[in-house]
């Protein structure tokens, strides 16, 4: 049985309209127990759109999801979400700002249990949360109660990222975490996210605009064009490519040039 | 235009009693306009469900502050009505409040049988005619409310009520499903503000089909002018307090206006300017910081 497998999945966006955009076409894709896959693409390829589609954002067209061996194709976001760990592109997207550090985390903590009329937050979960923050090497273990308004973008996104993992969930998706972070702040939460999924030995799907982000880390490698992949890497071959190799194959896959100036300036 | 210290003081107790009422009604505009970051119009018409059930019960020989639970019960199925029209069939959230509120018009002249059922004569939880008696019975409910508001916004549900509407992507990425969650918000809000309602209508002794008319503005005003005392970081206790407080100054404002010689017909005008200029406070102070161009950064 496969970890995660995408079954001929497709989505188009504005059906019917002159603002018609195939998204995702007849896309298919296995993921293996313990895979950390890196997806790279230029814009529209796709790329957030497929992790919508597995996080349940909207609904596919047609085609599966199963996750685990069940099929979560038609199962509301909020369902899904016992199952998957999410880190957004926008900092503010994953945190409750007006919140503490606490509230947050065990708000995360409590990701597919039923909330019952007990109080929110118990004084051994508190200590577990300073241990886990203590890990992060960012001083929150001291800020509990600080609301998370006033954390830096890339404390947000760490803070999002032990959130995701504070119970193992059978899927991380990472959807361009570090694309709003500065470039040291962003090495930081890659470094940090390779730490955590290392440790928990956690699949893994992490979209980027960065190539060389997506060369650096993980242990597959995919690319996407219009809706679809078209380079598909794992293994050794992953580990020999450099980013001159990676836009020449695109060339030659797509007969395009790689549309993302981002991708090309950083 | 004169307003004499005196009578100033005179008025004051009065404007106590109602404002604390009223901050009732304005903790239930604090639930779904702060906690849930949604604004209902529903209340308009619960907080006359509120005063009619109540009034009708107590004409019915029922004891008054049992009348209250019953008011509350009421309220809470209005607000229930709303989030069903705004969850379960996607009506937008300030026009499902605005179809209920227009129902309820209807259902409470069914209620009540006619526009105006007065209370004159019956035994009553609270009345305008023993003053300092209607500060202690209101204060009380509100302290109780207060406490309940508190404990229930610290339990797990609570905290998936606040999370949803500080953040409901982050909410549903952490497993709610906030469309329960803006339910439970509106039932709670409109609970309270029922309850508000049937305070009103012992305390004045009548309940009126058109004494939710503007409800709504004077719940803002009561959240606004409380925000501006007390702060929007201050403790959930603290801010919950405020809306009290909120309510009892703009009560006291009115009583002055009034005493200054501002036509009562007026009031209404007098009271949406006065939200209107309290909620475009933000967007000015962008104006006068940016200069001409603080318009197009206010995205």
């Amino acid at each position: 049985m496969h970890k995660l497998e995408i079954q001929a999945l497709n989505k188009t966006f504005n059906q019917g309209t002159i603002n018609e955009k195939v998204a995702i076409h007849q896309l298919s894709l296995n993921f293996e127990e313990g895979e950390f896959v890196t997806v790279i693409g230029g814009n529209g390829a796709g790329k957030s759109t497929l992790l919508n589609l597995i996080a349940g954002v909207y609904p596919a067209d047609s085609g599966k999801v199963i996750l685990d061996g069940r099929d979560i194709t038609k199962m509301p976001e909020h369902k899904r979400a016992c199952m998957l760990g999410r880190v957004f592109q926008d900092p503010m997207m994953g945190t409750a700002s007006d919140m503490g550090i606490e509230e947050n985390l065990a708000m995360a903590y409590r990701r597919g249990k039923k909330r019952s009329l007990r109080w929110g937050i118990s004084a051994q979960e508190r200590d577990k949360y300073r241990e886990k923050l203590r890990s992060l090497d960012l001083g929150l273990e001291g800020r509990l109660s600080t609301r998370v308004g006033l954390l830096s973008g890339g404390q947000r996104q760490a803070l999002t990222l032990l959130m995701a993992t504070l119970q193992k969930p059978n899927l991380l998706l990472l959807d361009e975490h570090t694309a709003a972070l500065d470039p040291r702040t962003a090495a930081k939460v890659l470094e940090l996210s390779d730490r955590i999924i290392a440790k928990h030995g956690l699949t893994t799907m992490m979209v980027t605009h960065n190539m060389r982000d997506a060369i650096e880390h993980g242990n597959r490698l995919i690319m996407m064009h219009e809706g679809a992949i078209v380079l598909d890497i794992a293994g050794e071959a992953k580990k020999k490519l450099t980013v001159e190799g990676l836009i020449e194959k695109f060339s030659a896959v797509s007969g395009q040039e790689f549309a993302n100036d981002r991708a090309l300036l950083s | 235009m004169h307003i004499s210290f005196n009578s100033f003081l005179a008025a004051c107790p009065g404007a106590i009693s109602q404002g604390i009422i009223w901050g009732i009604m304005a903790l239930g505009v604090f639930v779904t306009y702060k906690v849930l970051d949604c604004a209902d119009l529903t209340v308009d018409g619960s907080i006359c469900t509120g005063g009619a059930v109540s009034a009708i019960l107590i004409t019915g020989g029922m004891d008054p502050m049992l009348s209250l639970v019953f008011a509350t019960l009421a309220g809470m199925l209005c607000g229930a009505v709303t989030g069903l029209l705004h969850t379960k069939l996607n009506i937008p959230a300030i026009l499902s409040g605005i179809l209920t509120q227009l129902a309820l018009y209807s259902v409470n002249m069914r209620i009540m049988g006619r526009a105006n059922v007065t209370l004159l004569g019956k035994h009553v939880a609270l009345s305008l005619q023993n003053i300092p008696h209607a500060i202690l019975v209101s204060g009380i409910i509100a302290v109780f409310v207060i406490s309940v508001l508190y404990w229930f916004f610290g339990t797990e549900v609570g905290c998936a009520v606040r999370a949803t509407g500080n953040n409901d992507n982050m909410a549903r990425a952490q497993g709610v499903n906030t469309d329960n969650v803006k339910m439970l918000g509106l039932i709670i809000s409109n609970g309270l503000v029922a309850l508000s309602g049937a305070l009103l209508a012992q305390y004045q002794g009548f309940s009126d089909v058109q004494m939710g008319r503007g409800a709504i503005v004077i719940g803002l005003a009561s959240v606004i002018i409380g925000e501006v005392i007390l702060g929007t970081h201050s403790s959930f206790a603290v801010r919950m307090s405020s809306m009290i407080l909120g309510a009892v100054i703009y009560y006291i404002i009115i009583s002055l206006v009034l005493q200054a010689g501002l036509n009562t017909n007026d009031l209404k005008l007098f009271s949406a300017a006065t939200v209107a200029v309290a909620l475009a406070i933000p967007t000015i102070k962008t104006w006068a910081l940016n200069g001409k161009n603080g318009r197009s950064t206010h995205a």
